[in-house]
């Protein structure tokens, strides 16, 4: 089986490792006998219904995600449509904002929102800088995750009444230092401060993507072999000591 | 750019003379002593800790302490390359000019404090700068001439954005002392934009185009033009999103380059040549490290050993004496074997040690030390925008270490090498001894190190009695 992933605006945003993400997910798949192929999205660009399982979107620098808002909040309804026909999204960092309703920097100018996720960001004085650590709960009455990562934001961002964030914060600082949540999760659109990058060292949540986008491309629920992940394992359970010993707060 | 001096050939004669010495203050012999004290019980050579104490006694110090600096200081920035270059102009002035040169790369303020307390009778202070503090340091040292060489994305977690960095070296620069001379790197379009403040500036840049990536790298960061945003055209893109650019859109291009290189020559992991060509004439240098990389540092070095005075026979001499600087494509002899350290600390940085490696024959075997201390970076994200890959193709074994050894067996592991092919040891010492147990004998162990990982291999071989300490070393 074949999954196609969009990429959004691979040239813009993309600093903090996000071909890490891109390249999980390619492995992942392959090495459950499936393709994945990965096509860039550019500004302008005309999504065809169906055609993606996946979307991803990075992070950027302020100018980047400057340069790139417009683009991509021109690009919301349609993603909205997409992902109502069952495609799943990662939004990372900065793409997480774009992924709200708008982003509003410090001198009150606002960047327009793709609306995929009931969210705002509003940009603080203070940088949230360090590694983080999360407790997510997907499905009700399924063992808890843990989500390790890294965080380095200005940006402060407010769930609507009744959104779901992706995880609690066990340490570091999360969505704005204060709330105890991190990330937000509607359906199965995903958007987080957590990079790292993020997929490496929490392969399940790749895999619950994988799963997600197998599933909109065959109509069925897939169940994913599983995969020797000694390696990840270590790397998560460093990258979780390192958000408990030195994770940041106010 | 030019300045009366150098015209007339002599060096340093009649250089900028300063205030005259102020008496010295209990705080600078406190920490003179304390330099000492570190050293008896075996500190790590002092190298900050005075330096740290003084900053901390009287922050005011550092200024005075510059002041009677005869000669005055330059001081070198740069995302990649800052040791090396100063090391370059060390090499370059030492003959004729006593330095006070932080040359083992401690590089805040406490670092600069140190080389000043260190060295009593310099009369030129040649200090490399942490990016984010050169406005602080340019403002205690009123450099007469500053250096800046490229900005590339490097700890995000501490320096915030390239933009915001950039912003505050425009500020640095529209401060500087009237007379001070600055040297910009002007394939960077960040550093490049900066001569529009000082339009008595000396750019220097490559030029050649033979050498040009056929595409922009994965670590270009710069790509947009500074004054538009449209993305730039390259006619040539020869390291991340250094080169020679021009914006389509406003026409904002590289600026006129006044120090080249041109006709460069790679030799492998030896060495390189070029024509350097200045506006006082061209000279062939045969430079003993290789890369391009080393020739945009020998740029550097030239374009500031000139701005300091130096005649172009001053810096051919000195950059064809230069041999790597500390941890930087060292070479340690230990017993039958050798270790080849290249420091690693952000992708186009690595990129390069990486395109460097491949124009050997490619290591069957390699050590890389991932830490992540503040030196390092606390964010690893970084390994992932490296384009490793190109070093799988003769790769069998990987001794991944450091306290990040995980992550960075990851790294290869989903770049395509099999689990099989990786060992995870993250102490140094024992990756250090398994990597020389793989190494035949006259063969050269190559070990790729982030920052403190490059200290604490130095400092086992330095036990060990194969390289002296760092404190030691000359530069």
């Amino acid at each position: 089986m074949k999954i196609v992933v969009g990429h959004l605006f691979p040239d813009y945003l993309n600093i903090y490792a996000d071909r890490g993400n891109i390249a999980v997910l390619e492995r992942r798949a392959a090495w459950r006998g499936h393709d994945l192929e990965v096509r860039a999205l550019e500004p302008g660009d005309g999504l065809e219904a169906g055609e993606h399982d996946l979307y991803y979107v990075g992070g950027g620098q302020d100018r980047e995600q400057e340069l790139i808002a417009p683009a991509l909040a021109a690009m919301g309804e349609a993603l909205k449509a997409a992902v109502t026909g069952g495609a799943a999204a990662l939004a990372v960092c900065g793409g997480y904002q774009l992924f709200g309703h708008f982003y509003r920097d410090r001198s009150g100018d606002e960047l327009p929102g793709a609306g995929l996720l009931p969210l705002h960001t509003v940009a603080g004085e203070r940088r949230m800088i360090g590694d983080v650590l999360l407790e997510c709960e997907f499905e009700p009455g399924h063992p808890r995750r843990t989500l390790a990562g890294f965080e380095n934001h200005a940006g402060r961002t407010y769930l609507d009444e009744g959104a779901v964030p992706l995880g609690r914060v066990l340490a570091g600082f999360g969505n704005d230092g204060v709330s105890g949540h991190e990330g937000c999760r509607a359906g199965r659109v995903i958007g987080t401060y957590l990079h790292g990058p993020l997929l490496p060292r929490n392969p399940w949540l790749a895999d619950w993507l994988l799963a997600q986008a197998l599933a909109h491309r065959t109509g069925d629920s897939t169940q994913l072999a599983p995969l020797e992940d000694e390696l990840e394992a270590e790397a998560h359970a460093v990258s979780a000591g390192r958000a408990r010993s030195r994770g940041g707060r106010f | 750019m030019r300045d009366a001096q150098r015209v007339r050939g002599g060096t340093f004669r009649g250089s900028v003379l300063r205030v005259s010495p102020l008496p010295l203050s209990a705080e600078i012999l406190l920490a003179r002593a304390a330099a000492g004290l570190s050293r008896v019980v075996g500190a790590g050579g002092g190298t900050t800790v005075p330096g740290k104490l003084l900053w901390k006694l009287d922050p005011g110090a550092v200024d005075r302490l510059a002041a009677r600096l005869p000669r005055g200081s330059a001081l070198i920035s740069a995302t990649n390359g800052k040791t090396t270059t100063a090391a370059m102009v060390a090499r370059i002035l030492a003959p004729s000019v006593r330095l006070a040169h932080n040359r083992s790369g401690a590089n805040l303020v406490s670092g600069v404090a140190s080389a000043l307390l260190a060295a009593r009778d310099a009369e030129l202070g040649l200090f490399e700068v942490d990016e984010a503090a050169l406005p602080e340091v340019a403002r205690r040292l009123k450099p007469r001439a500053v250096s800046l060489g490229n900005l590339f994305r490097d700890q995000l977690d501490r320096y915030g954005e390239l933009e915001l960095l950039a912003e505050r070296w425009r500020a640095t620069v529209q401060k500087l002392p009237a007379e001070a001379v600055l040297v910009v790197n002007g394939d960077d379009p960040q550093v490049g934009d900066l001569v529009s403040e000082r339009p008595r500036s000396t750019v220097f840049g490559l030029d050649d185009p033979r050498h040009a990536s056929a595409e922009l790298q994965h670590a270009a960061d710069s790509k947009w033009c500074v004054r538009c945003g449209t993305a730039y055209v390259y006619a040539a893109a020869y390291i991340g999103h250094l080169g020679d650019y021009r914006c389509p859109a406003c026409a904002h291009s590289r600026p006129l380059l006044h120090v080249r290189a041109r006709e460069v020559e790679l030799h492998g992991l030896d060495s390189v040549s070029f024509d350097l060509v200045t506006p006082e004439g061209t000279r062939r240098v045969e430079l003993g490290v290789p890369g391009l990389y080393n020739v945009y540092n020998a740029l550097a070095a030239a374009a500031l050993g000139r701005a300091l005075g130096a005649s172009l026979e001053e810096v051919q001499a000195g950059l064809q004496g230069f041999s790597a600087a500390f941890g930087r494509f060292e070479r340690i002899p230990i017993g039958e074997r050798s270790l080849l350290v290249l420091l690693i600390k952000n992708p186009a940085g690595a990129n390069e040690v990486v395109r460097t490696l491949l124009t050997g024959t490619p290591p069957r075997l390699l050590l890389v030390a991932l830490n992540d201390e503040i030196a390092d970076g606390r964010d690893v994200s970084w390994i992932w925008d490296v384009d490793l890959e190109p070093l799988l193709g003769g790769l069998e074994r990987l001794i991944a270490s450091g306290e990040r050894a995980a992550e960075l067996a990851l790294r290869f592991k989903y770049a395509g090498l099999p689990v099989q092919a990786i060992e995870v040891v993250p102490s140094l010492e024992e990756a250090l001894d398994r990597g020389l147990e793989l190494t035949a004998p006259g063969e050269a162990l190559v070990a790729l190190p982030t920052y403190t990982a490059m200290l604490g291999l130095r400092d086992l071989v330095a036990r060990r009695g194969f390289v002296k300490p760092y404190w030691e070393a000359a530069a």
